[in-house]
């Protein structure tokens, strides 16, 4: 218990956290009902980021960790970045030799059920 | 020293370099780890995504309510892990371990929700060979979802132990996974339940 006592946190109202994320939860599922692009793009991933960050900061305490831990998961993050920006041109091009898939680049047959 | 019958606390549990506590800051390792493999995974989902729209007509066939409300599961069983957390801050083991089983609870509904939606994809036609949209989402649905089952062992094992009154600074420890398993799932419902 020695290790415990030496890293009390100060506890926010988890409770009112909870309700945050339940209500950004009911938007991200009924912004991309409206159909828009933009609102989809804003209302569904745009609150999942900014879901995440309040799971991070007040259940898991990022808002209180010392900065070592924050350097690791950026510097993490920044690999997640550094794969994207190294293969997406790739992956993401029109033309040039292609490694090609037919059941990848064409749709499946539909299922009929 | 140690007594007779009982272990030596090794040393690397009790030095911290960094100013955190080693069973912390080797959760935080784990967990930079589990950024780098659920991140390549979606980053890869994410390129293929925007190459190929016909995926959204895939995705189109995934059940919405059913990742609605694992997501409402998850959150709920997150509040619980922190709420056990707290807890066992306060020295109250019995209480802590109610809150973890109470998780553990919460994860067992998000499996048996899980279950029920796969098989009925399956059903369907829906499998992994389909298509590589489907590939992905049992990839990454499954993969996560076996991250909710250690997750859950683990936490009875520690509410076992916070039951009794033993290592109740572990609760904080498997709070922390959990949560990391709760936001990885924020990003999976978007990507492969809203995005059509």
């Amino acid at each position: 218990m020695a290790a415990h006592a030496e890293t009390q946190t100060s506890h926010p109202n988890y409770v009112k956290v909870y309700i945050a994320l339940l209500v950004l939860f009911a938007i991200s599922v009924l912004g991309p009902l409206l159909g828009h692009l933009w609102i989809t793009l804003i209302t569904a991933f745009g609150i999942a980021v900014v879901k995440a960050t309040l799971v991070a900061a007040y259940f898991m305490h990022l808002n209180i960790e010392r900065r070592y831990i924050w350097y690791l998961l950026l510097t993490m993050l920044a690999f997640m970045g550094l794969l994207f920006a190294g293969v997406a041109p790739d992956v993401l091009a029109k033309s040039g030799q292609n490694w090609y898939h037919a059941r990848t680049v064409q749709p499946p047959p539909p299922l009929h059920h | 020293m140690a007594h007779a019958g009982e272990f030596p606390v090794p040393l690397a549990t009790r030095r911290s370099a960094t100013g955190i506590p080693t069973g912390r800051l080797a959760v935080w390792w784990v967990l930079a780890s589990e950024i780098v493999i659920f991140g390549g995974l979606l980053a890869s989902y994410i390129m293929f995504r925007l190459h190929h729209p016909h995926w959204a007509d895939e995705a189109s066939h995934t059940k919405v309510w059913a990742g609605g409300f694992n997501t409402f599961v998850l959150l709920t069983s997150s509040l619980f892990a922190v709420l056990g957390h707290q807890a066992a801050e306060h020295g109250d083991g019995a209480k802590a371990a109610r809150f973890l089983r109470l998780t553990v609870l919460g994860g067992l509904v998000f499996l048996g929700v899980k279950t029920i939606e796969w098989s009925g994809e399956i059903r369907h036609g829906f499998t992994i060979y389909r298509d590589l949209f489907w590939t992905f989402y049992y990839t990454a649905t499954g993969l996560h979802g076996l991250h909710v089952l250690v997750g859950m062992i683990i936490l009875w094992i520690v509410a076992n132990d916070a039951a009794r009154g033993k290592n109740l600074h572990r609760v904080e420890l498997i709070g922390i996974y959990w949560h990391f398993v709760d936001a990885v799932w924020i990003f999976l419902f978007p990507l492969f339940y809203i995005a059509r």
